[in-house]
């Protein structure tokens, strides 16, 4: 039993910490959330030459090794900044989705783009009624003989403007909730027939709803197995859900902190209010949550990373923990704040944003619990 | 990072396995499995057995006869006594003045006190609260007068836990006078329980059980050797006590098993036409606290695997009392909630070992009512858990 980090770990920590810290204060991080793309390219390059971007890939696969504990040290600290920078839309979600289920030539150029630090991606599987469930796919891909032709609406896709090919979840068999019959295809984003919605997100990030009109793609663009990408989407998912849990994790560690330090200097009936037991010991509950989230996210990377049996039951305990906890120390860094933590001029409201979507995202805590009962 | 166990470890659960399933005799299991009342001499039976073994002192260092078990092993071991339906080793003794004999007494006090406690011979108890001294200990008013080679020691302990059979009692007692600063007014003595002037009164608790007592000290004459270190240092020693290693101060795995419990009554147990646990108002509590007790299991590995590489347990064992009984606590309501209206009948007597007349309600769940009102105590003692929240807003966010 070892919980320690490596030596690798901990300087990949303490590289985006730095970051974090040096280069991505909070006026900084508005203006990115205002500006027109709603990241920085050149933040990106940075994240590429600093090797982050490889963080989430095998080695065979050119990447640093993959293992569910680098991408969560990675995710903590992005989350102590509420990086907005799509590292998990690009690299995790859709780059995940390659890893897994790419040819060789596949993963040579789309993956080599990421960790190059030129390719956005995007990966499109919820529709406007699947809500959490991944099956739940209408969009179709229809075989012809040049390739197939997509048609359907997929639903808030994280990156999608930026994103130079989306990853699009498309039926070509069975009706929609079948486990089987789902196939991926990388769809060019300027390809004819594709509509892009795209809008700001409350967190922060930006979206998309993607429309497909009589997409028309070539056989190679088919990403793994005709049919078979429900098992592939899932497995990416449950690795993207344990990466904005450690988000979450890095965030709430900031807000309590924040909060902490806010009461100490706030007078109020004469006493800093930190003085009050009646706040005291709500900080001491936030400090128990996140103590707990970040105990169970470390649990759950390592299952990811034994490939163990029960990591998707692991999972799902995860999220449902991490977005009770979220939601409990947001709210409560919100309302020992007062009036200046409702306002969008103070950090904390925006971390308490990001954290509110992410239990919102993937699944929240109620249908994650469900899910855990019934694995 | 990693939490499989290495090959050395896997041997060691193996044989803890093997000796629990060996020695732990089968009607004291079989109380633990059926929730019947234990008696004295089950605890004294199981604590000699383990004793023989080596393994009645888990902290103790290894020079007087601890285990000398790595965090990891004791985390293992833990897991299979809770599993075994092993009852835990009674603390006042064995966890609680032992560190403080061995870490802060005189050579004549360890030879003439730790055998005994390690062999379980002698029966120790707690007199640290007063009732008017609960959270705020170092408030306690017990007085030990200095008279020639004695103290003469007058004043009330409270919520002494089974202290009705011991042998001795280890007292927090004021010997500074009032212009003395609380906390270094107070010395660590220990008492025999023979002494002419102790008078011990049973305290009935809710579940109507005698378990704590209150006892009275009048003009008791105690001999000077057996004050524990300095006088006016007893704070500090009950303080370093309190920051030792406490293994198993969250009950993780006397949860889990009651949850596994939870689930079998749950699955047994009718809730309009289907069963209860799959009725998902009730199957979600069950999932939160199993994914809760999750966490707290990791928030404990993390806590062992710190205090492996060298760091001392801090702050965090205060997570692990809040959340543990929290947790534990939770488990109660819900096999009340199973017993649904059979949580009425109060029929003591079919929980003590032997009783062969016929029973009223089911399994665990005929006896969850006393033991949700019993177990209330558990986030008020050993710091209550709203003193524990104290300790992290200023040990931790520096409040």
């Amino acid at each position: 039993m070892n919980f320690s980090l490596s030596a690798e770990q901990q300087m990949l920590q303490d590289s985006i910490s730095k970051f974090v810290q040096k280069d991505y204060d909070f006026d900084t991080r508005m203006k990115l959330v205002k500006s027109e793309t709603g990241y920085s390219q050149d933040n990106w390059k940075l994240f590429a030459e600093l090797g982050w971007l490889m963080v989430p890939f095998s080695e065979s696969d050119g990447g640093l090794g993959g293992s569910a504990a680098d991408l969560m040290v990675v995710m903590e600290e992005l989350g102590k900044g509420i990086v907005i920078e799509p590292f998990l839309a690009t690299t995790v979600l859709a780059g995940g989705a390659i890893a897994k289920a790419g040819t060789q030539a596949q993963k040579d150029t789309l993956l080599g783009g990421i960790m190059e630090g030129g390719l956005q991606l995007a990966l499109a599987c919820s529709e406007p009624k699947s809500r959490y469930e991944l099956a739940n796919v209408a969009t179709t891909a229809q075989k012809n003989n040049q390739g197939y032709i997509l048609n359907g609406h997929k639903a808030v896709v994280l990156n999608a403007a930026a994103a130079h090919k989306i990853i699009v979840a498309a039926r070509t068999s069975g009706n929609a909730n079948d486990k089987t019959g789902i196939s991926l295809f990388v769809v060019d984003a300027e390809s004819e027939g594709v509509a892009i919605q795209a809008y700001r997100t409350q967190d922060g990030g930006r979206a998309a709803e993607v429309r497909l009109e009589n997409v028309l793609v070539s056989a190679d663009q088919l990403l793994g197995t005709e049919g078979d990408a429900l098992p592939v989407i899932e497995s990416v998912l449950d690795r993207a859900t344990l990466a904005i849990c450690a988000e979450a994790v890095g965030a709430m560690e900031v807000i309590i902190q924040k909060t902490v330090e806010y009461t100490k200097t706030r007078v109020q009936f004469g006493v800093p209010i930190a003085k009050f037991q009646a706040l005291q010991h709500r900080m001491a509950d936030m400090f128990i949550e996140q103590q707990q989230a970040k105990s169970i996210v470390l649990m759950a990377a390592m299952k990811l990373d034994q490939d163990s049996a029960d990591s998707a039951k692991a999972i799902a305990a995860m999220k449902s923990l991490v977005g009770r906890a979220s939601r409990k120390v947001g709210q409560e860094a919100i309302q020992i704040h007062g009036g200046i933590g409702v306002t969008d001029e103070l950090d904390v409201g925006h971390y308490f944003k990001r954290m509110t979507m992410i239990e919102l995202l993937f699944g929240n805590s109620d249908y994650q619990t469900q899910r855990f009962s019934e694995l | 990072m990693n939490v499989d166990f290495s090959e050395q470890e896997l041997a060691f659960q193996q044989e803890v396995r093997l000796f629990l399933k060996e020695k732990l005799p089968k009607d004291i299991s079989d109380k633990s499995h059926n929730d019947l009342h234990f008696e004295k001499d089950d605890f004294v039976r199981w604590q000699k057995a383990l004793a023989q073994q080596g393994w009645a002192a888990l902290n103790w260092p290894v020079e007087y006869g601890g285990t000398g078990w790595t965090p990891t092993q004791k985390y293992i071991w833990n897991n299979e006594c809770a599993i075994a339906g092993a009852p835990a080793v009674i603390p006042f003794g064995m966890s609680m003045v032992a560190p403080v004999i061995y870490s802060f007494g005189s050579e004549e006090q360890k030879k003439k006190f730790l055998p005994s406690i390690l062999n379980s011979d002698v029966w120790w108890c707690q007199g640290y609260s007063e009732p008017n001294a609960g959270s705020d200990l170092a408030s306690l008013k017990t007085t030990a007068v200095s008279d020639g080679d004695d103290y003469l020691v007058t004043g009330t302990k409270t919520w002494t836990t089974l202290g009705q059979y011991a042998d001795w009692i280890f007292c927090l007692v004021r010997t500074g006078g009032p212009e003395v600063k609380n906390q270094q007014a107070i010395s660590f003595l220990l008492i025999d329980m023979k002494t002419p002037g102790i008078t011990v009164s049973p305290i009935y608790m809710l579940d109507e059980g005698h378990e704590v007592n209150e006892i009275h000290f009048d003009n008791v004459r105690v001999p000077k050797e057996n004050l524990i270190g300095e006088e006016g240092k007893g704070w500090t020693y009950a303080k370093v006590l309190l920051t030792h290693e406490r293994t198993g101060i969250a009950g993780v795995a006397n949860s889990k098993v009651a949850l596994e419990q939870v689930k079998e009554l749950a699955a047994q147990t009718n809730h309009f036409g289907a069963s209860l646990m799959d009725t998902p108002a009730f199957s979600h509590k069950v999932a939160q606290l199993e994914i809760d007790l999750l966490a707290l299991e990791y928030t404990e590995l993390r806590t062992l695997s710190d205090v492996s590489t060298g760091k001392a347990p801090g702050p965090e064992s205060s997570i692990l009392k809040i959340k543990g009984t929290e947790i534990a606590q939770a488990i109660d309501e819900l096999k009340m909630e199973i017993a649904g209206n059979y949580a009425l009948p109060f029929v003591d007597e079919q929980f003590a070992h032997g009783y062969e007349g016929p029973t009223v309600g089911q399994g665990a769940a005929a006896n969850s009512a006393p033991k949700y009102f019993n177990h209330r105590k558990t986030t008020i003692y050993g710091g209550s858990n709203e003193v524990q929240k104290n300790i992290i807003c200023k040990a931790v966010l520096g409040l």
